[in-house]
C-alpha cells in the first residue's frame, strides 16, 4: 500500500516535471512545422524555452496605477495551469492526484485561470487591454456552455468524469466507436483552437483582431515569462485532455510493470507530435474568422456538443 | 484649367515641362473659389520657397500646371477650404518655413513635434526651439463609454515609427487620428546646395520601398530643368526598374493583407514571389530595391543580355505562381468574407484629397501618371489601368493582382524592344526649375526642383503619394471595428518615412 502511494506521488511528480518541459517543446514543434509547411526554415524547436529564459533574465515594468491583482495574476495563472496540466494523465494513470483529476474541476480550474488574466487586463485600465477582456469573455461566455455539453456526452459515454477512470474505460474496451463521440470530438477540438487563441479564432498575425494577444499587453519580464509559459502550459493541457480521452492507448495503468511508465512517455510524445502536426496543418490551412463570426463559431460548437449529447442519448435508450 | 491659370497671371520662363504662373494675392483667392466650383480639378501638391508659395494642379484631361504666389508678408491664402487633401501639406509649409496659412482648417503643428535642434529650419533664420512645448492637441471625441486606444509611436514589430490614436465605442471606432512626422530626417535641407549627383543619393532614400520612382521623378524633375535628355536605352530601363519595383511590392502587400485576414498561406507564397523579384534585380542591377540605379541623366547600370534573361525568368516565375494564387482569393468566401465592405473610401472624398494609385483606382478614379499626363516610354507600350467601384479592402487587393499582371506585361514588352546605345548623358550645370509625375506603387509621385547656376540645388520638394492617402486612411477605419484596423491599415500601406521627409 504504502509502496504503490510512494509510486504515486512519485509519478504524480514526474508529471509535474515533464508538463513544464512538454509544454514549451510543443509550442516549439507547433511553429516548426507550421513555419515548414509554409516553405520556412522556422524556428528551432527549443526557441520557446529560450524566449521564456529571456524574459525571465529582463526587468519587469509594471504601471504605477495597477493593483497588486495585476502582479500576483501571472503567478496564479501560472500556478494554476501547472495544477491543471498536472491532472491530466499523460503517460500514467496512476499518479497521485488522480482522486481530484475530474473533467469538471479542469474546466474549472481552466476557467478561473481566464477570469484572472480578464481581471488583470482590466485592472491596468488600458483601453486595448480592456477590449481584450471583452473579447476573451465573448469566447468564454461561448465556449463555457459548449464545453459542458461536450463533457456531458463523454461523460455519459464513458460512466465517469474522472480522467483516468474514462482512460481506463476506453482501454478496457468498454466503448465502441460512436458517432456522437465522434462530434464530442470535434467540439473539443474547436474549444481548445479558441481557448489557445490558435486559428481559425486567433493567431500569429491577427494584430488588431488579437483574442489572446490583447491581454497580456501589459507585463513584461518575468511576468511575461509566467503568463507565456501559461499558454503553452494552455495549449499541452487541452492536447494531452483529448489525448488521454480519445486515444488512451499506451498510457501505464496501475499495477504494470515498472517498464509501462517508460512506454507511456514514448507514447505520450508521439500523441503530442500528432496533435501538434494537425494543429500545425490546421493553422496553415484554415481562415482568420473575424471578431464579428466569433459568436457563430461558438454557435457551431455549442451545436456539436449538443448534438454529441443527444445521438449518444438517443443511442443509449435504443 | 490652363486657359484660366493663364489669365490669372503671367508664365514665368525657364520651368519646365509644365507652364508655371505668377498670381497675386487676388488672383490666388479668385483660384480657391474657382477650386471650390471644379471638383474634377485635382490639387497634386502645394510646396513653399522662403518668401512664395506654389500649387500643382492637374484636371481630368490630364493638363498640369503650376500656380505661384509670392508672399513677402508670409503668409498665404490657405487652400484648405477647397480641397481637404492641402491641410497638411499647409501644416508642413507653417512647420518648414514659418509662412502662415491663412483660414487653414486646422492650424495644428505638423511634421514639427519640437524635438528639432531649430524651429522653421527652411525659413531665412531658424529661430531656436521652444524649449517647452505643450502637448500635441488631438481632435477630441467625446460621449458615454469612449475609450481612448493609443499605439506607437513605437511598435512591437517592425512598423514604421507612427501614432495611432483610436477612439472606440467597444469594437466601434468612432475616431481614428494618426500622427506622423517621426520618422523626419530633414531630407529637403540636406539636399539644398548639393549638385544633383549627391541629391539624387538623398531623395532615393525617403522611402526604401519606392526608391526608384522618387529617384526616377526626381531625375525626371532635374532633367527638365536642365533640359538633358537621356538616352532611350535609359528611358526604357527606368521603365523596367519601375516596373519591376510596383510588381514586387504589389506582391508583398497582396501577401500582407491576405495574411492579416487570415490566410498566412497565402502571405508565405507571396513573400517568396517578392524574393524572386528581387534576386533577379540584385543579380542584374547589383541592387535588390533597385535604390541610385536611377540617377539624372539616365542609369548608372546597364542591362546584360544574361541579367535580362534572368529578369524574364523571374517574371515567369512570378506570373506562374501568383496567378494562382489570385484564383485561391477569389474562391476563399472566408477571405472575402474579411475584406468586402471593409475600409471602404467613397469615391467623392478620395476625389476632394486627390487620392492617386491604388486607393484611387479602387474607388473609380482612373488617374494614372504613365497614362495622364504620361512619360516615355508609356505612350510606346500597351497596358490598361484597372479600375475598381467599391472602394473597400477587397476592391484595393484585385485592382493591385490586376496591376502585377498589367506591370508583367509591361516588362515582358520593354524586355522584348529594348532599344541599344548608351544609358547614361551629361547634366549640364545650369539653372531651371523642373517638375516631374512619375507613378509609383502607391500613386504619382510628384517632384519639383530649382537648381541654381552652378547646378546645385536651391529648392527640392518631393512629394510621396501618401501624402494624400493617409486622410483617407482615417476616414476609411472611422466607423469600422478594431479588428478590422491591421487589415484596413495594409489593405492601404501608407508609408511614413517618404511622407515624414
Amino acid at each position: 500500500m504504502i509502496v504503490q502511494a510512494i509510486g504515486a506521488a512519485f509519478l504524480q511528480l514526474l508529471q509535474m516535471g515533464l508538463v513544464l518541459v512538454a509544454a514549451p517543446l510543443l509550442t516549439g514543434f507547433v511553429s516548426q512545422v507550421r513555419a515548414r509547411l509554409m516553405g520556412r526554415q522556422g524556428p528551432p524547436l527549443l526557441q520557446p524555452f529560450r524566449d521564456l529564459l529571456r524574459l525571465l533574465r529582463k526587468e519587469a515594468v509594471v504601471q504605477d496605477e495597477t493593483s497588486w491583482l495585476f502582479t500576483a495574476t501571472p503567478f496564479l495563472v501560472f500556478s494554476t495551469l501547472w495544477l491543471a496540466a498536472g491532472l491530466v494523465p499523460t503517460f500514467a494513470s496512476g499518479l497521485a492526484l488522480a482522486p481530484a483529476a475530474d473533467l469538471v474541476a479542469l474546466v474549472g480550474l481552466l476557467a478561473v485561470a481566464r477570469v484572472l488574466t480578464m481581471l488583470a487586463a482590466l485592472d491596468t485600465g488600458a483601453g486595448f487591454g480592456a477590449l481584450g477582456a471583452v473579447r476573451q469573455s465573448l469566447v468564454a461566455v461561448l465556449a463555457g456552455p459548449a464545453m459542458l455539453m461536450a463533457i456531458f456526452a463523454v461523460a455519459a459515454a464513458m460512466r465517469s468524469t474522472s480522467l483516468p477512470r474514462m482512460a481506463e474505460f476506453v482501454l478496457s474496451g468498454g466503448v465502441e466507436p460512436r458517432l456522437s463521440l465522434a462530434i464530442a470530438l470535434l467540439a473539443l477540438t474547436m474549444l481548445a483552437l479558441a481557448d489557445n487563441a490558435r486559428m481559425p479564432v486567433d493567431g500569429p498575425g491577427a494584430g488588431s483582431a488579437t483574442i489572446g494577444g490583447a491581454t497580456s499587453l501589459e507585463y513584461s519580464g518575468r511576468h511575461l515569462a509566467l503568463i507565456e509559459a501559461a499558454g503553452m502550459l494552455r495549449l499541452l493541457i487541452h492536447a494531452s485532455l483529448i489525448a488521454c480521452i480519445f486515444v488512451p492507448w499506451g498510457m501505464a495503468l496501475p499495477g504494470d510493470g515498472a517498464l509501462a511508465p517508460v512506454i507511456g512517455l514514448g507514447a505520450f510524445a508521439a500523441k503530442m507530435a500528432g496533435a501538434g502536426v494537425a494543429l500545425a496543418l490546421t493553422e496553415v490551412l484554415s481562415t482568420r474568422i473575424g471578431i464579428r463570426r466569433l459568436g457563430e463559431y461558438g454557435g457551431w460548437a455549442l451545436m456539436a456538443g449538443m448534438l454529441a449529447a443527444i445521438f449518444l442519448s438517443v443511442s443509449l435508450g435504443a | 484649367m490652363l486657359d484660366f491659370i493663364a489669365s490669372l497671371g503671367p508664365a514665368v520662363p525657364g520651368h519646365h515641362p509644365v507652364p508655371r504662373h505668377r498670381l497675386d494675392r487676388e488672383a490666388w483667392i479668385a483660384l480657391v473659389l474657382r477650386l471650390g466650383e471644379e471638383p474634377g480639378w485635382t490639387l497634386l501638391g502645394e510646396w513653399a520657397e522662403q518668401d512664395r508659395v506654389h500649387c500643382c494642379l492637374c484636371d481630368e484631361a490630364g493638363h498640369v500646371v503650376v500656380a505661384t504666389l509670392d508672399c513677402p508678408e508670409g503668409r498665404f491664402p490657405s487652400l484648405s477650404l477647397a480641397r481637404p487633401g492641402a491641410v497638411r501639406l499647409e501644416r508642413a509649409i507653417q512647420d518648414l518655413f514659418g509662412l502662415n496659412a491663412e483660414a487653414l482648417t486646422d492650424p495644428r503643428p505638423w511634421l514639427d513635434h519640437d524635438a528639432w535642434p531649430v524651429r522653421l529650419p527652411l525659413s531665412a533664420a531658424p529661430p531656436p526651439p521652444l524649449g517647452n512645448p505643450e502637448p500635441y492637441p488631438f481632435l477630441p471625441a467625446e460621449g458615454e463609454g469612449l475609450h481612448v486606444i493609443p499605439f506607437g509611436p513605437v511598435h512591437g514589430t517592425v512598423a514604421e515609427p507612427t501614432h495611432l490614436r483610436l477612439t472606440a465605442h467597444g469594437e466601434t471606432i468612432v475616431r481614428f487620428e494618426a500622427r506622423l512626422g517621426f520618422a523626419h530626417r530633414g531630407i529637403e535641407s540636406l539636399v539644398v546646395g548639393r549638385g544633383v549627383e549627391a541629391a539624387a543619393r538623398l531623395v532615393a532614400r525617403l522611402s526604401g520601398d519606392s526608391t526608384v520612382a522618387h529617384a526616377l521623378a526626381f531625375a525626371q524633375a532635374v532633367e527638365a530643368a536642365t533640359g538633358t535628355a537621356p538616352p532611350p536605352r535609359a528611358v526604357w530601363l527606368r521603365a523596367l526598374l519601375a516596373e519591376l519595383e510596383r510588381i514586387a511590392n504589389h506582391l508583398g502587400d497582396f501577401g500582407a493583407t491576405c495574411g492579416e485576414a487570415g490566410v498566412p498561406f497565402i502571405e508565405a507564397e507571396c513573400a517568396l514571389l517578392r524574393e524572386r523579384v528581387a534576386v533577379a534585380a540584385e543579380a542584374a542591377f547589383g541592387h535588390r530595391l533597385m535604390m541610385d540605379r536611377v540617377v539624372p541623366g539616365g542609369v548608372a547600370v546597364d542591362l546584360t543580355a544574361e541579367a535580362a534573361h534572368e529578369i524574364d525568368a523571374a517574371l515567369q516565375a512570378v506570373r506562374d505562381g501568383f496567378l494562382p494564387l489570385v484564383r485561391l482569393y477569389d474562391a476563399r468566401e472566408s477571405l472575402q468574407d474579411r475584406t468586402v465592405g471593409t475600409g471602404c473610401v467613397a469615391r467623392d472624398q478620395a476625389m476632394r484629397f486627390g487620392a492617386g494609385g491604388f486607393v484611387g483606382r479602387a474607388c473609380g478614379l482612373g488617374r494614372d501618371a504613365r497614362r495622364l499626363p504620361g512619360y516615355a516610354p508609356y505612350p510606346e507600350l500597351a497596358f490598361e489601368i484597372p479600375v475598381a467601384e467599391e472602394g473597400d479592402a477587397d476592391a484595393r487587393l484585385s485592382v493591385r493582382a490586376r496591376e502585377v499582371v498589367e506591370s508583367l506585361s509591361l516588362a515582358e514588352q520593354i524586355l522584348d524592344r529594348l532599344p541599344d546605345g548608351p544609358v547614361l548623358a551629361a547634366v549640364d550645370a545650369c539653372a531651371g526649375e523642373g517638375l516631374a509625375l512619375v507613378e509609383s506603387f502607391r500613386g504619382e509621385v510628384m517632384t519639383w526642383v530649382r537648381l541654381a547656376e552652378d547646378g546645385t540645388i536651391l529648392r527640392c520638394h518631393p512629394r510621396d503619394p501618401s501624402w494624400l492617402q493617409w486622410p483617407l486612411l482615417e476616414a476609411a477605419i472611422e466607423r469600422s471595428a478594431v479588428s478590422d484596423l491591421s487589415l484596413c491599415y495594409r489593405s492601404f500601406n501608407c508609408t511614413c518615412a517618404g511622407h515624414d521627409l
